[in-house]
């Protein structure tokens, strides 16, 4: 029975690999590795399909080395352990060229051991805590220097925020920022009794006593604003419970990690108007580039779908090594590797986006206002802005650095002089 | 002070440009870059220009600025007003208001962010305080409240006996009295200003009451005579030892420690002969050895001297910590701290109050959620996993509903029924065609219908996406029920609780008053002895399971309106529901309600206990009840006799 | 006595047989054996089902034959990937920790170290402490005795509770369904001390075997499984067969005659709860290091519930019915999800098995309930009865 079983799955595998027709003789294989079932589906679904829309368009464009791009797309199915053994599978019996995939943290930690093992190479396309460098990852999302620290000056310098309630879901992320954010607002000197922090089970929705707990932070006549690194569905109740207490952004602003376009589309955005957003990319965002591509994202997918940050991030990911393997002229994973560094290209707010040593890129940092049609008003872009792997406002990340290029480490400590590990520390 | 300084500043300054400058426009253009993308900080200096010049037209346009009207035209730079927003936008000159035409592209908008617009309206204050149109009068108290300058007391004093309205009269006074105890001249008319605070719970009063008493830290070798001190810090007590000396450091005052870091890279620097000190490398592996050899380059004056504990707790001890207020006035201290004490009580009761309130909240859910629950298994001993489903359906129902009925509260009234009739529907169905067969084998009945479950949230997820969907509440349903500023609850919360309610009663009555009823409790008590006095039980237990799961359904909508519809709402909600049942005791009404009100209070307390984290109080629940369930198996409300059977 | 017990239970001669050629063909198929047909990734979802399977027998031991419907095995299952993850972590890391300070001009406090390895392990958690509960993860030998001594204790605890309140049935059912949601969301704190939700992960990599490749360790521990697995099923083949058996299917049957013959229910149960919670633990500390990560998401109450649908599906109250549904269950799981299944075109509409999997299942388990009570294992039934 079993033995059976493995055959057909073996076949199966198999099929997939070889039943794309390739005018190449070997066509380049692009393996995309994000969750089309499960809980994470509704977000990582959206990635599929704009890294098939992106191989369709280069197709379209002659392709890459002369050759047909072929997607392999698989299922990890929002199952953290699958992403690894998705991930082999990939590597090793498929033997593609590069991974698109992940958005939760686990998951990237989870692929990454085996990606480091078999030298592979993958594109991570979400915000995420930073903390973390891999030789074998390049991050197209923002690190938390890009996001977090950012929309944090804004508070501070724009509402003049004095007192911060640091309300988010219980996972890696949001304790990781705000233990970041902790660090940086004691340094501005914010006061350890003005921080007020709270997290929550996924999909929380009791939160009258959170919400009164944040208005009592008022009752000292400072001004407070709250950083929200809450996800997913938990933001619905959330927002709601603020509504009700009659709290608009003018009294308590509100500024959110994760909520986005795709996030907003099923919600009645009313109540959430003037509330913020920090991200590098909004759909509202002028450049012609970006008509361009929220166009044929339209076209592909349906009027009434968006884009969001995360696909900005695919975007100029897959971009970037397309150019960076013409340049290498192979897809061997380290010769493009050594090209992707310095890369440049245009994204989509205008501007352009660089590829770092560290493996992160350059982007600007944008803060929305919500508006009625759940789309974001852009009121502040900042310059491009380097992502930092390592933070410099924990004292143990401070002295860390990462450089794949010059120093070859991604964990080297400035003060000692050495690199504390080639893999990283998953 | 400092406003007013760079106020008086720019006046002088821009006197003599406003006095040549011929239009409005002229002075946006100075500040053309500020206008287009304003900052909190630096966008002071417009406003005071604009409004220095005294143009008529400043008022409008500061208006339209904060409602992001403002464009500029990238041709050459001029600032308009967008009229009317189309293919073609219609713009209004600002001096003129003549009407003219432009293409969207060769338009920037100016986008002034919540700070900015806070400063502006800071600025229209004084315009709108006296101003005809009430809702102008309002923002510009609202402006006042956000921002309490001493420059607005005297305006808004002024501004007080013209005041038309009542409402807004009272709250105009209500303001006057917080700045004047804040930014009065003299000291009794503060003192007077905060000794009518007095007793006042709500927030804003006591955030003037603290802006009054707020402290800063200081260290000295003895108190400074002219310090309003606060307290004295105890080391030990009110800091640690540590904490003592640091600040000693900070305030230079003692020498700073050595770090450990510092001391290896000194070793370092001075290794010599595979020695540093006198002692060889190797031994350099242990505190011990480090501190020997650092101390020795300190003694060759090669590194600072390490920092000793006795000289560190000397250090200490030769110093006073404590806080004073930055209000110098004792007296003024005095009276704040006086009127604050006074609202201590009833803030901390307020506050227990309102726990005690989404406690209540957070009861009636659990209640709505599980008195289906309770009643399926008490009449029929079944376990229904799918239990979450229907409550997922029903608020699914409800979103359907919304679809196609446009208002909201004919809608709600159209889906309570609805989602009552399907989920009703459904469980019949599933009580005929799964459960009527497992009657003898409890456990399999939990298993198939935990396969009803996965199947239903999963078709839930191919029909409508994975995607949270919204379930509007009607508008009378939006906002809170505010007694003061601490003890509040939403509506939507309100009315859960009244639903909860109203099915209680109905249960009540259906059981207690009804054949049905009597019919129910029957096959409860005995079966066999039910069915030969000719009651039909298979009707009684299809009807039961069809209550049960319609009232799910009903509970669906409920809970869909105050949080989300997802696929997975059901099993966030099926746990907590059988914990209710189980803790409340099998086949009792009464039973639920109290476990639901003893799970709701609990969770409340134990999060109250521990506010920054949610997730930790539910844990310590969960084992909570594993204990309670030890000590009491059968609930809290536990049969007696035949009818406690297994 | 060894001869009449396998005399008496044919199945269990049967069984080892065919899991020993199993192993030897999988083995030489292998790409260790150079022959190479089935990949390391493949192997490994083999050696993942193994552990699975012997996981399932406990879920049958404690609920096909006496009659408690746990749910919470697969909660110890992840207590032992816990236990045994937290060596592995810890050692991998520690040698790579020593190995980066050595390269500096003076040694190293034991202080630094510790400090070095905390900071490794739990600074993507935003912290650098050793949790108390880390205190003996440098030692293998003491982890170890962890994976069977915590799953043991906890189930000892909790079920002395239970039992000794008589508590039954459904209820017991929920109340471990109960401890299972404490557990996991205990562990999703990051509070814990175990990393919160990304849990520990790159337990593939052996510390001190860097230079092994995966196809050896992932063979390696293939071969261990099928060994536990093995003994497993002679070990509970043993403990459900001769009088104790008995006593055990008494209690399933009729809880209450059992106790009016004398016999002390509660121990029986409390020891069946205990020892299949054991081998719950070793089945998951041989199961995580093939997996490679373990997450609190592991231990939620579906995963337990999912255990008793393999169990029911393969035949309960038959050992080789466990584990014949748990293999059965997880791959054609995985072949469906994994995209495997070929999607059926309606014309109208096109069923994608990634999203219509769990519907099948889902109906397909109710089904089983409702028409085939013994579950695949009655197929056999119905072999046997046509040969004789």
């Amino acid at each position: 029975m079993t033995l059976k079983t493995s055959a057909l799955a073996l076949a199966a595998l198999l099929g997939t690999t070889f039943t794309a027709a390739a005018e190449c003789a070997d066509p380049i294989k692009i393996g995309v590795l994000h969750s089309l079932s499960g809980t994470m589906a509704i977000s990582e679904t959206t990635l599929k399909d704009t890294m098939e829309l992106l191989i369709e368009n280069q197709n379209a464009a002659g392709g890459l080395l002369g050759c047909e791009i072929e997607a392999v797309v698989v299922d990890p199915a929002s199952d953290w352990p699958l992403f690894a053994e998705k991930a082999r599978e990939l590597l090793t019996v498929s033997e593609v060229d590069v991974i698109f995939g992940s958005w939760t943290s686990v998951s990237r930690k989870s692929a990454l051991p085996v990606l480091e093992e078999l030298n592979g190479l993958m594109f991570y396309p979400v915000q995420y805590e930073g903390e973390e460098s891999s030789k074998n990852v390049f991050y197209t999302g923002a690190a938390p220097n890009q996001q977090a620290i950012p929309a944090t000056d804004y508070f501070l310098e724009e509402l003049g925020v004095e007192k911060f309630a640091l309300l988010g879901t219980d996972y890696v992320y949001p304790r990781t920022t705000n233990n970041i954010l902790e660090a940086y607002l004691k340094d501005n000197g914010i006061a350890a009794e003005d921080i007020f922090v709270n997290y929550t089970p996924f999909g929380h929705s009791d939160w009258a006593t959170i919400v009164a707990d944040v208005v009592a932070l008022g009752a000292d006549g400072k001004q407070v604003g709250v950083i929200s690194t809450i996800n997913g569905d938990a933001n619905i109740g959330f927002y709601k419970e603020l509504a009700a207490a009659g709290i608009s952004a003018d009294d308590i602003p509100v500024v959110a990690f994760s909520v986005g376009e795709e996030e907003l589309s099923g919600l009645d955005t009313s109540d959430l108007v003037g509330h913020l957003a920090a991200w590098n990319y909004f759909q509202s965002a002028e450049s012609d580039s970006n008509e361009e591509w929220v166009a044929a994202w339209k076209a592909k997918m349906g009027e009434e779908r968006v884009t969001n940050d995360p696909m900005e991030a695919h975007y100029i990911g897959f971009n970037m090594w397309v150019n960076a393997v013409t340049d290498a002229g192979t897809t061997d994973v380290d010769a493009v590797r050594e090209a992707m560094y310095g890369q440049e290209f245009p994204n989509l707010t205008g501007g352009t986006a660089v590829m770092l040593p560290n493996h992160h890129l350059a982007k600007p940092v944008l803060i929305g206002e919500i508006t009625a049609d759940g789309q974001f008003d852009i009121i502040s872009q900042t310059k491009e802005v380097p992502g930092d792997a390592w933070t410099d406002y924990l004292p143990e990340s401070a002295v860390l650095k990462s450089d794949w290029q010059k120093l070859g480490c991604g964990m080297y400590n400035t003060e000692t002089e050495t690199c504390v590990q080639l893999t990283s520390n998953y | 002070m400092l406003r007013l300084i760079s106020l008086a500043l720019a006046l002088w300054l821009t006197v003599p440009a406003v006095a040549f400058s011929q239009t409005f426009q002229d002075i946006l253009q100075t500040h053309r870059d500020e206008v287009l993308k304003p900052g909190r900080r630096s966008v002071g200096v417009v406003l005071d220009d604009l409004v220095a010049s005294g143009l008529p037209q400043a008022v409008p346009f500061l208006e339209a600025w904060r409602d992001r009207e403002i464009v500029q035209r990238n041709s050459d730079g001029l600032f308009f007003r967008v009229i009317a927003e189309g293919d073609t936008v219609t713009l209004g000159d600002l001096d003129t208001g003549a009407e003219l035409q432009a293409a969207e592209d060769d338009l920037t908008e100016s986008r002034p962010n919540g700070g900015v617009r806070r400063a502006i309206g800071d600025a229209l204050v004084q315009f709108q305080l006296s101003d005809p149109d009430i809702v102008r009068r309002q923002a510009a108290v609202e402006a006042i409240a956000r921002s309490m300058d001493a420059s607005q007391l005297a305006p808004l004093q002024a501004s007080i006996d013209a005041e038309p309205d009542p409402a807004l009269k009272e709250t105009k006074i209500r303001l006057a009295g917080m700045l004047a105890a804040l930014f009065a001249d003299e000291t009794e008319n503060r003192i007077a200003a905060i000794a009518a605070l007095s007793g006042d719970l709500s927030v804003d009063v006591r955030a003037v009451l603290n802006r009054l008493l707020s402290t800063t830290t200081a260290v000295a070798a003895t108190v400074p005579g002219d310090a309003n001190v606060a307290q004295i810090l105890q080391v030990g007590t009110d800091i640690t030892q540590s904490e003592a000396y640091a600040r000693l450091v900070a305030a230079e005052l003692a020498p700073a420690l050595v770090p450990n870091d510092d001391i290896r890279a000194a070793l370092v620097a001075n290794i010599a002969d595979a020695k540093v000190g006198g002692v060889p490398v190797h031994a350099l592996g242990t505190d011990a050895g480090r501190w020997l050899a650092y101390d020795t380059l300190a003694a060759e004056g090669l590194a600072p001297p390490r920092v000793k504990p006795q000289t560190q707790s000397d250090a200490v001890a030769a110093h006073v910590f404590y806080t004073a207020y930055i209000e110098p006035d004792a007296a003024i201290t005095d009276a704040a701290r006086v009127a604050l004490r006074a609202t201590e009580t009833n803030v901390a009761l307020s506050q227990a109050i309102d726990l005690g309130l989404d406690a209540l909240s957070l009861a009636s859910i659990y209640f709505l959620a599980a008195i289906g629950l309770a009643i399926t298994f008490g009449v029929m001993g079944v376990i229904n996993m799918a239990h979450g489903e229907f409550i997922m359906m029903g608020a699914y129902t409800g979103f359907v509903v919304q679809q196609f009925v446009p208002d909201y509260t004919l809608s709600i009234i159209i889906a309570l029924p609805l989602a009552f009739a399907i989920t009703f529907g459904a469980g019949v169905a599933m009580e005929r065609l799964v459960i009527r067969h497992l009657y003898h084998r409890p456990l399999e009945t939990l298993l198939a219908t935990f396969g009803i479950s996965i199947a239903l949230q999963q078709l839930a997820k191919n029909i409508f996406g994975t995607q949270a969907r919204p379930l509007t509440s009607p508008e009378w349903l939006d906002g809170a029920l505010m007694f003061n500023d601490v003890i509040a609850i939403s509506y939507i919360r309100i009315a859960i609780f009244v639903l909860a309610l109203v099915f209680l009663a109905v249960i009540l009555f259906v059981l207690k008053r009804t054949r049905l009823g009597l019919e129910v409790r029957a096959v409860t008590q005995n079966p066999g002895m039910a069915a030969s006095m000719g009651i039909n039980p298979d009707r009684i237990n299809m009807l039961t399971f069809g209550l049960g799961s319609g009232i799910a359904g009903i509970a669906g909508v409920a809970i869909g309106l105050y949080a989300k519809v997802t696929s997975e709402m059901g099993a966030d909600y099926i746990v907590q529901s059988f914990m209710t049942v189980v803790v409340g005791g099998v086949g009792n009404v009464w039973g639920t309600l109290a476990g639901a009100s003893l799970i709701g209070f609990l969770q409340k307390g134990i999060e109250w206990l521990n506010p920054s984290n949610t997730l930790a109080a539910q844990t310590y629940m969960i084992l909570f009840i594993i204990l309670f369930i030890q000590f009491r198996p059968k609930g809290i409300v536990a049969l007696k006799g035949r009818a406690a059977a297994d | 006595m060894q001869r009449s017990f396998l005399a008496q239970n044919p199945s269990v001669i049967w069984f080892i047989a065919i899991l020993a050629l199993f192993t030897v063909v999988v083995t030489i198929l292998s790409e260790v054996s150079g022959v190479g047909v089935i990949s390391t990734s493949f192997i490994k979802t083999l050696g993942k089902t193994l552990c699975l399977c012997l996981v399932a027998i406990t879920m049958d031991v404690v609920w096909g034959y006496c009659g408690i419907l746990s749910l919470g095995h697969f909660a110890f299952f992840g207590i032992g990937g816990y236990a045994i993850g937290m060596w592995l972590m810890y050692a991998r890391t520690e040698l790579i920790v020593i190995e980066s300070l050595a390269a500096q001009a003076i040694p190293s406090t034991a202080a630094e170290i510790s400090d070095a390895i905390g900071n490794q392990i739990f600074g993507v958690v935003g912290s650098s402490e050793f949790p108390l509960i880390w205190t003996f993860a440098d030692s293998l030998f003491l982890q170890l005795l962890m994976v069977i001594l915590v799953p043991g204790l906890l189930a000892l605890a909790f079920g002395w509770l239970a039992f000794r309140s008589r508590v039954t049935g459904v209820y017991l059912s929920i109340l471990t369904q109960a401890m299972t949601l404490a557990l996991a969301l205990y562990l999703f704190q990051n509070d814990s001390g175990l990393r919160g939700n990304n849990g520990l992960s790159g337990l593939q990599n052996i510390p001190g075997y860097r230079d092994v490749p995966q196809a050896t360790v992932s063979i390696i521990f293939f071969i261990a499984s099928a060994i536990a697995l093995g003994a497993g099923y002679v070990f509970f083949a043993w403990i459900v067969s001769g009088k104790m058996g008995n006593v055990i299917k008494g209690i399933r049957d009729n809880e209450a005659r059992v106790w009016f013959l004398g016999y002390h229910v509660e121990r029986y149960k409390l020891f069946v709860f205990t020892v299949t919670a054991v081998v719950a633990g070793i089945a998951g500390a041989l199961y995580y290091p093939q997996a490679g990560i373990i997450n609190p998401g592991e231990i939620a109450p579906i995963a337990s519930i999912y255990l008793a649908v393999w169990v029911a599906i393969g035949g309960r109250g038959r050992l080789y019915g466990a584990a014949i549904g748990a293999a059965f269950v997880s791959l054609v799981s995985s072949w469906f999800t994994g995209g495997g299944a070929p999607n059926i075109n309606l014309g109208f509409y096109t069923i994608q098995w990634t999203d219509w999997w769990l519907v099948l299942l889902g109906f397909s388990f109710v089904a089983v309930t409702l028409f085939f009570p013994k579950g695949i294992g009655g197929l056999f039934d119905l072999l046997m009865r046509k040969q004789s």
